[in-house]
Order: C-alpha cells, then structure tokens, then sequence
C-alpha cells in the first residue's frame, strides 16, 4: 500500500468538547480532496493535527512511510514537506513577496540566497505576481496575499499542501484569481487537501468531497456522486445549502 | 548672574562619560531585555516566575538604591567593584527590566498566525523566533523603546553620588566649588537637553529607516486610509 497520507482515527478535544471523533481516510499522490461540513466540526482541526501544528489526542497520521504523530519524528522535517495555506493567509509582514517565498528555502533547506531568490521568482510567476516580488504584505490585496502564501508554500517542494479555507476571507471579486491557481496546482497534479466552501472548485478538480459533521466523516465520494445521490439525507442537505449560499461559481 | 566659557568646556569633559555610561547600558539592556522578554513569552512556569520576579524587584525599587547596593553594599560580600562597572552593572541590569517589558508586549503584538505560519513551513522554534517574530517585534517596539533610551540618558546622572564625573558629576564640583548653583545646573540642564535632542533624532531617524509598510503605527494609519477608499488590488 503506497498511500502518500494517511490518517487513522484521529480524534482531538478542547478541554471537554471533542472537536474530532476518530476521523479515518487517505489520499494518493496526486489526489485532491475537499472536506466540506458546518462550521465548528472540526475541519480546520483536522487539518492542524496533520502537520501537528494541533497534537492529535488519540489516532495516528502517515506522510509516506514516516508517522507523523510519533513523538520521535522530526515534526520539522516533516512539515517542510507538507505545504499549509491559511484562511488569513500569515505572510511574514516585514518581508516583501519575494523575501516571503524565499526564506524557508533558505533558512530551513539552507539553498543559497541567489538559488533561492531564483526559485521564489520562479513560483510567483507560476501564481501570477512576478511583478509584485518587491511589494510588501500590507501592499498587497487579499487574493494577492494569499497567492503568495501559495508560492511559499510551493517553494518548498511539498508532497502535499493543506489548504484551510483558503478563499473565506477574500471579498468576492477576489476569490476567482485564487482558486484559478488551485485548479491549474490539482491539474498539475499536485496532492491537495482542501478545506472550503467553494463547490465550483471541488466539482471542478476533486476527486473526493469529505462530508464532515460533529466531528467524524459522514459522507465521501465523488463529487458527482455525492451532488445527485447522496448516502445521507443530511449530506444531500448541505451540499445544496452552500450551492445556494456560495453559487456554483464554475 | 554669572557665565563662565571655562564652565561649559569643563562641563563638555563629561560627556563621554555620559555617553558611554547611556550606551554601554543601552546595549546591556537591549541583550538581556530581549532574553528576558524571550523567556517571560517562551519559557516554563519556572523560568517565567523567575524573570517575573528580577522584573519585579528592578522595577519596583529604587535605581538609586540598587546602585548603592552593587557599589558600597557588595564588598560587604567581598566584591568589589570599580565605579564605572558598579555603574553599567546597576544601570545596565535596571534598564534590561524595563526593556524587557518593552520586548515581551512588541512579542506578543506579533499575530499567533506569523508563527504558527513560521512553524508550518518548517522552520524550529528558534529559527521562527529570529527570523520572523523578533524582526516584527524589534521594529514595533523602536518607538516606546526609544523612550527608555532618552530615560536612560537622563537616569545615567545618577552616578554622580558615586564619584563618577559625567556631566552632572562635574557640574556638581563646578558648583560647589563656586556657589553658583543656578547658573551651573542650569548649564547642564542644557547639556541633557541638548543630547536628548540629538538622541531623538537620530532615533527617529532609524524609525523611519527600518519602517516597513503595514509593520507599526505608520502601517496603521496606512491601513485605516486604505479602508475608507476601499480595498482592491490598485
């Protein structure tokens, strides 16, 4: 079995609420797949226990053949492998777009600064924003922000990258340049796991929806599958709640 | 009244004292400030309690009475010090307490997402600490640290009251030496004035340097600007 992640029973509480439940799946490389659910199932949760940016209580996680969740894996190895986009995008604000790409190259891989520099420009191109390199965080608008933080996590050659709502927190005009750089990453073939609520996005490039509530997976399949014959009455519910309130914007 | 030239040319011989007595602590204080601050944000509850506790104790007494401490209570120990390190040592150890309070709030200040988006990419904790927490939180910290530095400078004339002769040290034996309090204090009041001045400036200066759009007050305003002509990528 050669799953580039796996993730087996992860269960996770804050003080007495159990956010995770014993949350199971895997992903092949290449894959994309979209989790979907009400807000507060623990989705975002999820996502952090993977690269343990949130220590799991209970459950293990693979990247490859290495466990992550082991005390004595080297956590920074192996988040230099795994890629993660936040909702609020988290660029370093005292380093310009470039400077931004570039630094856990260098500082984490130890590349040179002249390779680095090279390849930061090479993945802001690759998003688009060859000519914003020298502009800062705060110069930038939303969409532009996160495409950088895209370009950053790309400079790092990761097996897989974790988007956690990547495109809640972009004003609407802005969302369409985002998730244009995420179809042509899943097209690429790059293994994504996405949370979002952009249906479009998952309709257009996943190959798997993951329908989570109160902490545990409902539902999974393919998105056609899931749209017109859903298992659970519940599941059937929310998809057609968020296509009506975020529109099928492909 | 009275104006004697001899005075301010006498008085002029202390500045270096001054000066190297503000800057020397200055240094002290940034080192040990931004270890301490590092420590209080980072540290275990042992080590949180005991830099709460130094903190406490600098601030809360005296800087008079800790420099009579370092300098006529420790030979009482069997240390003795000379007075110019009594004075780095008592100046540059209170000063470290004050900046790091200064420290720790700017750490803080910096958004839990810079890190977490720091430890995401893989980067250990020391190496996101110095890369992308201190160089935010050193540049927000400049304009109240700033303050401390101009406090400093006023503060280092204390050190007259053990024989040191910086500007207020020479100015006291001016004085005494003449009956002419008002015109000599008046003099050196000056002279402080005159460096605080200078101080300012050349601090402002590397504000305005090191300022990065959106990092600090400046960007605030910047941002509020921003939002009241709406946001988009122009």
């Amino acid at each position: 079995m050669s799953k580039l992640l796996r993730v087996e029973d992860v269960h996770k509480s804050y003080g007495t609420e159990e956010v995770l439940k014993g949350v199971s799946f895997d992903m092949e490389k290449g894959e994309t797949k979209v989790v979907i659910g009400p807000s507060g199932t623990g989705k975002s949760t999820l996502l952090r226990c993977i690269n343990r940016l949130t220590p799991a209580d209970r459950g293990r996680v693979w990247l490859g053949g290495e466990e992550i969740t082991h005390t004595r894996t080297n956590i920074n190895k192996i988040r230099a492998q795994i890629g993660f986009v936040f909702q609020s995008f988290n660029l370093f604000s005292h380093l310009t777009a470039l400077g931004n790409v570039r630094i856990a190259p260098m500082k984490v891989k130890g590349m040179g600064k002249a390779e680095a520099t090279q390849l930061a420009r090479t993945e802001l191109e690759r998003v688009g924003l060859a000519d914003k390199a020298d502009a800062y965080p705060a110069e930038l608008s939303g969409g532009q922000q996160q495409r950088v933080s895209i370009a950053r996590a790309l400079a790092m050659f990761p097996q897989l990258i974790l988007f956690d709502e990547p495109t809640s927190a972009l004003d609407p005009e802005l969302i369409g340049e985002v998730l244009e750089v995420m179809v042509a990453l899943a097209k690429e073939g790059m293994t994504m796991l996405v949370v979002t609520h952009e249906m479009g996005f998952a309709r257009a490039v996943a190959d798997e929806i993951i329908f989570m509530e109160h902490g545990v997976i409902v539902e999974h399949g393919p998105p056609a599958q899931l749209f017109s014959h859903p298992e659970h009455a519940r599941t059937g519910e929310f998809l057609n709640k968020i296509s009506e309130l975020y529109g099928e914007t492909d | 009244m009275e104006f004697r030239f001899e005075w301010v040319s006498a008085l002029a011989q202390g500045l270096p004292l001054t000066l190297n007595i503000t800057l020397t602590c200055i240094a002290v204080g940034i080192v040990f400030g931004v270890l301490l601050a590092l420590g209080r944000v980072y540290g275990n509850r042992p080590i949180r309690w005991l830099i709460s506790g130094y903190i406490q104790f600098f601030r809360g007494t005296p800087l008079l009475v800790q420099l009579f401490i370092v300098y006529f209570g420790l030979p009482n120990w069997g240390i003795t010090l000379s007075r110019y390190t009594s004075a780095i040592l008592a100046l540059g150890l209170n000063t470290a307490a004050y900046q790091a309070e200064y420290f720790r709030g700017a750490i803080q200040a910096v958004s839990g997402g810079q890190m977490m988006a720091a430890r995401s990419l893989g980067m250990t904790m020391p190496q996101a600490v110095r890369h992308v927490i201190l160089p935010q939180a050193l540049r927000l910290v400049l304009p109240s640290w700033s303050n401390e530095f101009i406090l400093m400078l006023k503060y280092s004339s204390i050190v007259y009251t053990i024989t040191l002769y910086d500007v207020m040290g020479i100015g006291k034996r001016i004085a005494n030496r003449n009956f002419k309090f008002f015109e000599v204090f008046v003099i050196v009041a000056l002279f402080y004035l005159a460096l605080v001045f200078i101080v300012s400036m050349v601090l402002r200066f590397i504000e305005r340097k090191v300022r990065i759009p959106g990092l600090g007050s400046s960007g605030e305003v910047r941002g509020r600007r921003q939002r009241i002509f709406g946001r988009g990528s122009a």
